[in-house]
C-alpha cells in the first residue's frame, strides 16, 4: 500500500492503494463515488469515463501511481454544484435519455469533454467522438439529440 | 413479537407516519379480487400493495425490478390514473419476492400486461372508498363528491377533505369488488407523455445498482470460472495468488446454474481490484467433463443441419403439409441460422450476501425476479424463506440475463464459507464467456405457392436447443418446446396459409442457454420473415402486397403494415443504389413492423435508416414506449450484424467488448419510430420491436444485391 492525495472533484483526496490500482476503484471504492461505473476493464466500453484536467479518460486504465497530484479529475458527481445540475444533465433529462441509466455517467463525461473542445459539433463529430461509449440499452439516438441541446443551451 | 409492534416497524420501515387505508390483491387470479389491509392486522404477513397513511402518503409496493424498461414509472401509473393522484405523489418501494405480492419477475414483456387490470382496479377501489368517507363526513350523497388531485371535492359546495384525512375512516368500509374504472378517454396519465421521475438520479451517478452496494465489514470475491463451463478442478496452486496484496483467501466454492453445477474458484479480497490480480495470479488444473455435448459451435451446427434433413415433432399442423408440398407446383425451401448471442449488460452480474451467523441471510442484488430469488436461495442454502431478505437494487441491463441467478448462488456459497458479507462482481470476461447466451437456432422454411403466385402452405421446422428442455429439464424427448407456439403458431403470425404447419427438432448443446430480449422471436422471426419475402418473390409479387393479402383476416397486422408503407413510403421507388426491406413480427402480444433502408457503399452495404410501427395496444407512457422500441433496433441490429457468440474447443472464442461487438454510436442509422394509438389490451412493450429487424434488414440487402442472406450474423462488407 502506499498513500496518494488525488485532486478528485476540486477536493484534496488521501487515500490509500496498492500503485497498480486503477484510477477507476481508487474513485469507486476508496473514495467511495459510486457514479463511475466499471463496464468492461479494458477501455472498450467507456462506462469508466472521468476527466483528468479536462479530457476524457478511461479510469480503468490508469494505475493511480502514475497520477500527478496537480491533476484535476472530475467525475459524475464533480460537474455541477451538490443539488444541482449541470446544463447538460439538464439537456439529458429533457431528452429522456437514460434507460437503465448504468453507462450514462461515462457518456456525460464524454459529451462534456467533447463540448468544452469543439462547443458546435456536427452529427458527425458526435458520432465520432461519442463511439468509444456503448450503451447495451440503446440510447444513441437520444444522446445525440441531448449534446446537440446542450451544445445550444451552453451557449445561450 | 406482538401484532402492534410488527405494524408499528412494518410502517417505520416504509416511512409512513401512521395507520390508514391499505389496499391488497389477492393473488393474482384473472378477477384479482381486492382484500382490505386492515390497519390493526398490518403486519409482514400481509400483502398491502397500495397505503395511504393519514398524512396523505401514498405508498405503492413494485413488483417489476426497473432494468432500464421503465417499470418504476409504469407500475405506478396504474394507481395514480385511477386514484387521480399525480405521479410524484406515489413513493415506491421495490418488493422483495414474498409470495403475497404474486410474480415479480421482469420478463416475457409482461409488467404492464400483468398489472393492468389489478392495479388499476385497487386504484379505482381506493378512490371510492374515500369518495365514500368523504360523502359520510360531509352527509352529503356519494355522487356528488368526487376526487382530484389527492382531495376529494364536494361538488355543490366546494368543500374538499385530503386523502389523509379521510383514510382512517376509508378504511372502515368493505372494499367495493367490482369498482367502476375510468374510461379510457378521461385518462389523465396513462397513455400521455410523463416525463420519468427517476431519470435525474441516473443522469447524476446517484443511481444505486448491485455493484454500487456497500455493507459494514464486505469483502470483494472475483470468480474463476472452468474455461470450459463444465469441468471438475484437479488442482489448485495458490502461490501467487496469495502473494497478491490485500486478497484474503482463495478457496474452492461452484457455481451453480439452475440444471448443473461446476466448480469454481473464489478468490476474495480486501478490494475488488485484489481479487481481480488473485484470479490473474491463480493456476488452476482443469480437467474436461465427460458430460459435455455439442459443445462446439461447428458440431452443434452441423448435427442442426443434420436434424433439419429429418422430420421433427409436430407442433401444430393444419391441412396436409406433406401432400400438399410433394404435390405442389412451384416449391421453396431455404434453412435459416442465427446464432448463440450473450446479453451482455453494461453493468456485469454481481450480488451481495451476508449469511448470518444467526442463520438468516440478507441479499443485495440486480436480479430481474425477487421471488426466484429467495426460491434458489431458499434451496440452495436449505434455509427457510422466512429467513432471507431479498433487497432488488436497480439493474444496469438484463435482457434476461439477470433471471438466471448463478452469480447469486456463487455470492451464498462464498458468504457462508467465510461468514461475512462478500461483494461478488464478475468480470466482463466471466459475462462474455461464461453463458447462459440466447441459444443458436436453425428455421427450416417450406412453402408452396399456387399456380397464380398465390401462398398455398407453410412448414416452419425449429431446430435447436430448448430453453424449458435445458435449463428447466422439462421437455419430453416425444414433445416439441410449447414455447415456440407463442411466437410461430398461426393463432400468432396470422398469416393465413390454407395449409400450415409448425415442427420442432431438438438438438442438445452443454453451453448454457437462457432467454433473451424477445426470446425464441430473435431466432424464428429471421427465418420466418426472409421466407415470405422469397415466396412473394417468387410469387412475383410486391413483399407488402404479398403481406397484405395473407394478413386480409387480420386487420390490427393490417394496420401495422399499412402504417409502415406510409411513414416508409413504401412504393415510392428507390434511386439506383438504393433499397428497402420490410418485416412483421408478433411477440408479447405486441405486432411490430419494420422498414430497413440500405445503400451501397464501394464494396459494402450502408443501412441507412430503420422505421419501426409497434402496436401494443394502450399503452403507459408513448415516449417510453418510443425508448424501448429505439432500443430495441439498435439490440436487433447488433444481433443481425455483430459477431455472435462461437465455441472451439469447447471454449468460448470472445472474451469482451473488443471481439464481442455491439452497435457503436457511430453505426448508428437514422431511426424513426411509431406507435399505432388505439384501446386494445395493453401488449409488451418492451422486446416485441427486436424481432422484426434483422429479416427487414436481410429483406432490403436482398432488393439492393439480388442475393438472399440466410446466415446470421451478417457481414454488411462481404454482402
Amino acid at each position: 500500500m502506499a498513500a496518494y492525495t488525488l485532486n478528485i472533484n476540486k477536493k484534496k483526496t488521501k487515500i490509500d492503494a496498492e500503485p497498480d490500482m486503477p484510477l477507476l476503484w481508487v474513485i469507486r471504492d476508496v473514495a467511495g463515488l459510486k457514479g463511475t461505473k466499471f463496464g468492461c476493464g479494458m477501455a472498450q466500453c467507456g462506462a469508466c469515463t472521468v476527466h483528468m484536467d479536462g479530457q476524457a479518460v478511461r479510469s480503468c486504465q490508469i494505475p493511480v501511481s502514475t497520477i500527478s497530484k496537480k491533476a484535476e479529475i472530475t467525475t459524475i458527481e464533480g460537474i455541477s454544484e451538490a443539488g444541482t445540475l449541470h446544463i447538460i444533465q439538464q439537456a439529458w433529462i429533457e431528452e429522456q435519455v437514460p434507460q437503465c441509466g448504468y453507462c450514462q455517467s461515462g457518456q456525460i463525461m464524454s459529451a462534456l469533454a467533447l463540448l468544452k473542445t469543439n462547443p458546435e459539433p456536427s452529427d458527425e463529430d458526435i458520432k465520432g467522438f461519442m463511439s468509444g461509449n456503448l450503451c447495451r440499452c440503446g440510447t444513441y439516438e437520444r444522446i445525440n439529440k441531448a449534446i446537440k441541446k446542450a451544445a445550444k443551451n451552453l451557449k445561450a | 413479537m406482538s401484532n402492534n409492534i410488527q405494524r408499528r416497524d412494518f410502517l417505520k420501515s416504509l416511512g409512513l407516519a401512521g395507520i390508514g387505508l391499505g389496499i391488497g390483491i389477492d393473488g393474482f387470479s384473472k378477477t384479482s379480487s381486492l382484500v382490505k389491509v386492515k390497519p390493526a392486522f398490518f403486519s409482514l404477513e400481509i400483502n398491502p400493495f397500495i397505503i395511504i397513511d393519514n398524512t396523505g402518503k401514498i405508498t405503492l409496493v413494485n413488483s417489476r425490478p426497473d432494468m432500464g424498461q421503465g417499470s418504476t414509472q409504469a407500475v405506478p401509473s396504474l394507481l395514480a390514473e385511477e386514484l387521480e393522484v399525480s405521479l410524484d405523489q406515489v413513493t415506491i418501494i421495490q418488493s422483495d419476492g414474498r409470495s403475497k405480492y404474486g410474480s415479480q419477475l421482469s420478463g416475457g414483456s409482461s409488467s404492464v400486461r400483468g398489472l393492468w387490470m389489478p392495479l388499476r382496479k385497487a386504484g379505482a377501489a381506493a378512490r371510492e372508498l374515500l369518495i365514500k368517507a368523504a360523502a359520510e363526513t360531509w352527509k352529503a350523497p356519494a355522487s356528488e363528491c368526487y376526487a382530484e388531485a389527492g382531495k376529494i371535492i364536494h361538488k355543490p359546495s366546494g368543500k374538499s377533505l385530503g386523502y389523509g384525512q379521510l383514510a382512517d375512516l376509508a378504511a372502515t368500509f368493505e372494499i367495493p369488488k367490482n369498482p367502476k374504472l375510468k374510461d379510457p378517454k378521461d385518462f389523465k396519465i396513462l397513455g400521455k407523455y410523463n416525463a420519468r421521475l427517476d431519470v435525474p438520479d441516473r443522469v447524476s451517478g446517484k443511481a444505486v445498482y448491485g455493484i454500487d452496494v456497500e455493507i459494514p465489514g464486505m469483502v470483494y470475491a472475483k470468480m474463476v470460472h472452468s474455461p470450459k463451463i463444465h469441468e471438475t478442478i484437479v488442482s489448485i496452486d495458490d502461490t501467487e495468488a496469495k502473494k497478491v496484496k490485500g486478497v484474503l483467501q482463495v478457496m474452492k466454492s461452484e457455481r451453480a446454474m439452475p440444471h448443473t453445477r461446476s466448480e469454481a474458484v473464489a478468490v476474495v479480497a480486501s478490494n475488488y481490484w485484489a481479487a481481480l490480480k488473485g484470479a490473474k495470479a491463480l493456476k488452476v488444473e482443469w480437467k474436461a467433463g465427460t458430460s459435455t455435448l455439442n459443445q462446439n459451435s461447428a458440431d452443434y451446427f452441423a448435427k442442426m443441419y443434420e436434424e433439419a434433413k429429418k422430420p421433427g415433432i409436430n407442433h401444430e399442423e393444419k391441412g396436409d403439409f406433406d401432400a400438399v408440398y410433394h404435390a405442389g407446383e412451384k416449391k421453396l425451401e431455404a434453412i435459416y441460422e442465427t446464432p448463440f448471442l450473450a446479453h451482455a449488460p453494461i453493468e456485469p452480474e454481481n450480488a451481495t450476501v451476508h449469511v448470518k451467523e444467526d442463520g438468516s441471510v440478507e441479499i443485495w442484488a440486480p436480479v430481474q425476479g425477487p421471488d426466484g430469488t429467495l426460491a434458489e436461495v431458499s434451496g440452495y442454502l436449505n434455509i427457510p424463506a422466512d429467513k432471507i431478505k431479498v433487497n432488488v437494487t436497480l439493474l444496469g441491463g438484463a435482457f434476461g440475463r439477470k433471471a438466471y441467478l448463478d452469480f447469486v448462488l456463487e455470492a451464498c456459497d462464498i458468504s457462508k464459507k467465510i461468514n461475512k458479507p462478500v461483494k461478488l462482481i464478475w468480470s466482463r470476461e466471466d459475462d462474455i464467456s461464461q453463458g447462459p447466451y440466447r441459444p443458436a437456432m436453425l428455421s427450416k422454411m417450406q412453402g408452396v405457392l399456387g399456380k397464380n403466385g398465390s401462398p398455398q402452405a407453410l412448414h416452419h421446422q425449429a431446430v435447436g436447443e430448448s430453453i424449458l428442455g435445458q435449463v428447466f429439464q422439462g421437455l419430453q424427448p416425444t414433445q416439441a418446446d410449447p414455447w415456440l407456439g407463442e411466437e410461430l403458431s398461426q393463432e400468432n403470425h396470422k398469416y393465413g396459409f390454407p395449409v400450415h404447419k409448425m415442427s420442432y427438432s431438438r438438438v442438445k448443446t452443454t453451453i448454457p442457454i437462457v432467454w433473451w430480449r424477445s426470446v425464441y422471436a430473435s431466432n424464428f422471426g429471421w427465418g420466418q420473415e426472409c421466407f415470405i419475402d422469397e415466396m412473394a418473390h417468387q410469387a412475383g409479387k410486391n413483399p407488402l402486397a404479398f403481406r397484405l393479402d395473407l394478413l386480409r383476416d387480420a386487420p390490427r397486422f393490417k394496420g401495422v403494415l399499412q402504417m409502415l408503407a406510409e411513414k416508409s413510403n413504401w412504393n415510392e421507388k428507390l434511386p439506383e443504389g438504393k433499397a428497402k426491406g420490410l418485416a412483421i413480427f408478433r411477440s408479447f402480444d405486441s405486432i411490430s413492423a419494420a422498414c430497413v433502408f440500405v445503400s451501397k457503399k464501394d464494396q459494402s452495404v450502408k443501412i441507412d435508416k430503420v422505421i419501426s410501427v409497434i402496436d401494443c395496444g394502450m399503452f403507459v407512457n408513448p415516449d417510453n414506449v418510443k425508448a424501448q422500441t429505439e432500443g430495441n433496433i439498435v439490440m436487433g441490429l447488433s444481433a443481425a450484424i455483430k459477431g455472435g457468440i462461437t465455441f472451439e474447443n469447447e471454449t468460448c472464442v470472445q472474451s469482451n467488448f473488443h471481439d464481442y461487438l455491439i452497435l457503436r454510436n457511430n453505426e448508428m442509422p437514422e431511426i424513426e419510430t411509431y406507435a399505432v394509438i388505439n384501446e386494445e389490451k395493453p401488449g409488451g412493450v418492451g422486446e416485441p420491436g427486436l424481432p422484426p429487424i434483422a429479416p427487414a434488414l436481410g429483406n432490403a440487402i436482398f432488393a439492393l444485391t439480388g442475393k438472399r442472406i440466410r446466415k446470421l450474423p451478417l457481414n454488411l462488407d462481404e454482402v
